[in-house]
C-alpha cells in the first residue's frame, strides 16, 4: 500500500501482519492510484473534489471507500473509470493499471507494463472497459434500461466490448451469467420492472462480470436495498469475489457494512483519504478522530450499548474548505498545527495503515503511537464537541 | 457551517427503558385495528375489484414522552401505517383516537383540530420544503394556520424561538434562507421545526434521518430525543433500521407485509428476538463487529409477497425457515413474553417456549420456498 516504515518496537503480531499484507500487495498490484486530483470548473474558481489521493489495490482484493457525501468517493470513481465529463477533470497524477499476466500473454509479452488509464486513447479506452473495468451503480433501476429485457441488456455489452463473440456463444454467456448470480435462467427475457430490487441489482452485477473484468468498481450498490436483500448481495459478491478473483473497490458511506466486506478501507474527508487500514485494525482501532467518529455514530444491534458520540458540525463546503486539516473545525483534537498545515497520509509505524492526522506527527513517537480518541485532551481548545466518557465496545 | 451550532447538546445516551421509574402516562393516540386497502386500477371488467392490502390490523398506542418505533422493510406498510395516523390517508377500518376522542365522525376530533396535534416529519427534507419559499415562510404557515401568533412582530420572535430549539443559528439569517441554501441536516431540522411550530402533541417521524449522511444522523435523533424530553411528545419513529430502533425508541414494533408481527421494550425485541422475522431482520443488520468475517446469508430468502394476494394467515410463512400448516390458517394471535414483549407466531402458541431464552438460530435451517409466491 504505502511506503513501509519498520520500526523494532513494534509488536510481534503487527509486524506479522505487516510482512503479509504488504508481500500480498506487492505482489500482485491490479491498480496503482498516485496523486490523483479531480477539479470541477466553475466561474469564479474551481473546486477540488479528489486532492492527491493514491492507493493500491491488490487483485483479489475488496478495498472500501468510506466518506460522507461529498467526500468525493464517487468522483474519484468516475476519475478511475474515466467517466468524468465536463466541468470535471482530472488536474494531476496517474491510475496505473497492470493487466492480468496470463490473459495478457498471447497479446504481449510475458511481463505486461501498467497502463496509465488516464491515458487511454479513446479504442484503447473501448477495450479497458468492461472487460478490465466494470461498473456496478447504485440504483439498478436507473442503470438497467427499462424498455429492453436482460438478456438484450447483456448481449448489448458482449456485443459492443467481445464482437468475436457469436449469438449463439453470447445466448449461452447471459445464461451462464444469470445463474452465476443466482437468477433463475428463465427470468432472462424479463424487463427490469418485472424483477425486484435485489434481482434487478444482481442483474447489474450480471452484467458487469459479463467479460470477467479485473476490477469491478461498486458504487453504493446496496445502499437501495432492503437490509435482508442487502445481505444477500453482499454475501453474493464476496462469494463471485472468492470464485473468479477480481478486485473490487466499494464505495460506500455506511461504514458498518464496510467493515463486513472490505479487506482494506480507506477513509474520505474532504476529497483527501485520512485513513487506510485493513477493516480489522480500523475497527479495534481508528487512528483519525474523522474516523472515530464515524465509528461511533452508528448504533450497534448487538452487544453492549455503546455511547455514540457522532461528529459535530457538518461536512465541509469544497468552495470553502478550512485551512490546514478540512477536518479541523470538527475535531476535538485540534491544536495549532491543524489550523494552517494540512497533514500527510503518512503509514504508520507498522506499515499496514496510514493516516493523515498531525496527532501522529510527533517523531519522538513514530512506533505507533496509541492515542485515546475517546477521551479528547485537546492541546489548547477547550472540549465542548465530543463528549466520549463512556466506555466503549472497542476491543482496544 | 457557521449557521448549524456545533452539538452541545448530550451524547446519544442509551435511553434505558424508564417504565419502572415512572407509570406510563396515558396513551395521546391510539389506533386500533387499522386496515387500509388500496384498489388497484384496471384489471378486467366485471372480475372483482383487486387491491392491495397494505395494512392488516394494526394496533399501537403513542404515549406522551416516549418514542415507539415501528421497524420493517420497504413495503411493510409502515409509512402506509404513518400517514393513516397523520390524517392523510381514510383507514379501510379500524379507528384512531386522539385523547379518547375518534378522528372524524359524529361527535369526534375535527380533522383540523387533529393535524394541529399530530405532526408529521417526512423522509425527504429535499422534497417536503418548498424550493420557492424561505425557511421563514415554511415555519409561518402553521404559526398562522392554527392561530398561535397575532401579529408580525410575534411571528418573527416565534420562528426565531423555533430555530433555536431546532439549533439553527443565528435565526434571524437562517429564517431568510432558501431551502437550497441549507444542507440536508438543516433541512430536516427545518422540517421538525416546522411540525413543531404547530405545538403537536404527537410526531410522526417517517425515515427522518435515512436520507441523512451517518455523522449527522445522530444529531437530528438527538434533536429528537431532546423535544420528546422536554414537551412531552409522543413520538413515532418509522425506520428500517433496527439497530437505530434499539437506541433511539423506548418501544418498538416490528411490522412485516402490513401485519405487526413483534413488539415491545426495544432492548428485550433486539436482544432476544421471537418471531423469526425479527431474528431475520437482526440477522442481516450490518455489524461492524462481525470485521470482514464471512457468513451465509439468513435462511429466509427472499422477498416481501404479494401484498395483492398476500399469503394467508401469517404472511411471513411464505419465507419463513419454521412455517407449519397453521400458519397458513390464520393470523397467531399474540403471545406474551416477560417484561410485555409479545410476538405473533405459532412457535410460542403452545406455551413451551415461553421460557426458551431463544428459539433455534435461523441460519441453520433448510430453506424450501423462494418467498416470491
Amino acid at each position: 500500500m504505502q511506503l513501509v516504515r519498520r520500526s523494532a518496537s513494534d509488536n510481534a503480531e503487527a509486524a506479522h501482519r505487516a510482512a503479509e499484507t504488504t508481500s500480498a500487495a506487492q505482489a500482485d498490484i491490479v491498480l496503482d492510484v498516485r496523486h490523483v486530483s479531480v477539479e470541477y470548473a466553475s466561474a469564479s474558481n474551481a473546486v477540488r473534489a479528489v486532492d492527491d489521493v493514491s492507493f493500491a489495490l491488490a487483485r483479489g482484493q475488496i478495498l472500501g471507500l468510506a466518506g460522507e457525501s461529498g467526500s468525493g468517493k464517487t468522483t474519484l470513481a468516475n476519475a478511475i473509470a474515466r467517466l468524468l465529463r465536463p466541468p470535471a477533470r482530472v488536474v494531476q497524477g496517474e491510475v496505473l493499471y497492470s493487466p492480468r499476466p496470463e490473459k495478457a500473454a498471447g497479446a504481449r509479452e510475458a511481463a505486461p507494463a501498467p497502463v496509465d488509464v488516464l491515458a487511454l486513447t479513446p479504442d484503447e479506452l473501448r477495450d479497458f472497459r468492461w472487460r478490465r473495468l466494470s461498473m456496478v451503480f447504485q440504483s439498478a433501476m436507473n442503470s438497467l434500461n427499462p424498455v429492453l429485457d436482460i438478456s438484450a441488456q447483456i448481449d448489448d455489452v458482449l456485443q459492443a466490448h467481445a464482437p468475436s463473440m457469436g449469438r449463439k456463444s453470447r445466448q449461452e454467456r447471459a445464461v451462464e451469467l444469470l445463474q452465476l448470480v443466482g437468477i433463475a435462467p428463465d427470468r432472462l427475457h424479463s424487463f427490469p420492472h418485472e424483477l425486484s430490487g435485489g434481482m434487478r441489482q444482481r442483474a447489474a452485477i450480471a452484467i458487469a462480470l459479463a467479460l470477467d473484468p479485473e476490477l469491478i468498481i461498486m458504487d453504493e450498490p446496496t445502499t437501495a436495498l432492503d437490509v435482508v436483500v442487502q445481505r444477500e448481495i453482499l454475501a453474493e459478491i464476496t462469494d463471485l469475489r472468492d470464485r473468479l478473483g477480481f478486485s473490487v473497490i466499494f464505495i460506500t458511506h455506511d461504514l458498518s457494512l464496510l467493515l463486513e466486506i472490505a479487506d482494506r478501507v480507506a477513509i474520505m474527508y474532504a476529497g483527501r483519504i485520512v485513513e487506510s487500514a485493513t477493516s480489522a485494525e480500523l475497527h479495534a482501532q481508528p487512528r483519525h478522530p474523522y474516523t472515530y467518529g464515524l465509528l461511533h455514530s452508528f448504533p450497534k444491534v448487538r452487544g453492549q450499548r455503546i455511547t455514540l458520540t457522532g461528529i459535530p458540525g457538518s461536512p465541509p463546503d469544497l468552495r470553502a474548505l478550512p485551512s490546514g486539516c478540512a477536518f479541523h473545525p470538527r475535531c476535538a483534537f485540534a491544536f495549532d498545527v491543524c489550523r494552517s498545515a494540512s497533514p500527510e497520509l503518512l503509514p504508520s509505524a507498522c506499515g499496514t495503515r496510514s493516516v493523515a492526522c498531525h496527532l501522529y506527527d510527533d517523531p519522538d513517537s513514530a512506533s505507533s503511537p496509541v492515542i485515546d480518541l475517546s477521551n479528547p485532551k485537546p492541546r489548547d481548545v477547550p472540549s465542548e464537541a465530543s463528549a466520549g466518557t463512556a466506555p466503549t465496545g472497542d476491543p482496544q | 457551517m457557521s449557521i448549524m451550532r456545533h452539538a452541545t447538546e448530550q451524547p446519544w445516551l442509551p435511553s434505558q427503558p424508564n417504565t419502572n421509574i415512572t407509570p406510563l402516562e396515558a396513551p395521546v393516540l391510539v389506533a386500533e385495528h387499522l386496515r387500509k386497502d388500496f384498489p388497484v386500477h384496471g384489471g378486467l371488467p366485471f372480475t372483482r375489484r383487486r387491491a392491495v392490502h397494505a395494512v392488516e390490523d394494526v394496533s399501537l398506542s403513542l404515549r406522551p414522552g416516549r418514542v415507539t418505533a415501528l421497524v420493517g422493510e420497504s413495503g411493510s406498510g409502515k409509512t402506509t401505517v404513518a400517514r393513516l395516523l397523520a390524517g392523510l390517508y381514510a383507514p379501510t377500518s379500524g379507528t384512531i383516537r386522539f385523547r379518547g376522542d375518534p378522528l372524524g365522525g359524529r361527535g369526534g376530533i375535527s380533522p383540523r383540530a387533529y393535524r394541529r396535534q399530530v405532526q408529521l416529519v417526512f423522509q425527504d427534507p429535499f422534497a417536503s420544503l418548498n424550493p420557492i419559499h424561505t425557511v421563514g415562510y415554511h415555519l409561518s404557515r402553521p404559526l398562522r394556520v392554527y392561530g398561535h401568533t397575532r401579529n408580525h412582530d410575534e411571528e418573527t420572535a416565534r420562528i426565531e424561538s423555533l430555530l433555536e430549539r431546532v439549533s439553527l443559528t443565528p435565526a434571524d439569517q437562517v429564517m431568510r434562507k432558501y431551502p437550497h441554501e441549507l444542507s440536508g441536516g438543516q433541512r430536516q431540522r427545518v422540517a421538525i421545526a416546522r411540525a413543531l411550530a404547530a405545538q403537536p402533541s404527537v410526531l410522526l417521524a417517517d425515515e427522518p434521518v435515512s436520507m441523512l449522511d451517518v455523522s449527522i444522523r445522530l444529531e437530528v435523533l438527538n434533536l429528537l430525543l431532546r423535544l420528546k424530553e422536554e414537551d412531552r411528545i409522543a413520538v413515532l419513529y418509522i425506520t428500517h433500521d433496527i439497530a437505530s430502533a434499539r437506541y433511539f425508541a423506548d418501544e418498538t414494533l416490528v411490522m412485516y407485509a402490513g401485519q405487526v408481527v413483534e413488539g415491545g421494550p426495544s432492548e428485550e425485541v433486539t436482544q432476544r428476538p421471537r418471531h423469526p422475522y425479527t431474528q431475520l431482520l437482526l440477522e442481516a443488520a450490518p455489524d461492524p463487529d462481525r470485521v470482514a468475517g464471512r457468513r451465509a446469508p439468513p435462511a429466509a430468502r427472499g422477498e416481501l409477497p404479494s401484498l395483492i394476494h398476500p399469503p394467508s394467515g401469517c404472511r411471513f410463512r411464505s419465507r419463513c425457515p419454521h412455517a407449519m400448516a397453521v400458519c397458513g390458517e390464520r393470523f397467531p394471535a399474540p403471545t406474551h413474553f416477560a417484561q410485555d414483549h409479545w410476538a405473533n407466531c405459532f412457535l410460542y402458541q403452545d406455551g413451551q417456549h415461553l421460557d426458551a431464552p431463544q428459539p433455534a438460530p435461523i441460519q441453520q435451517t433448510e430453506v424450501t420456498f423462494d418467498g416470491n409466491a
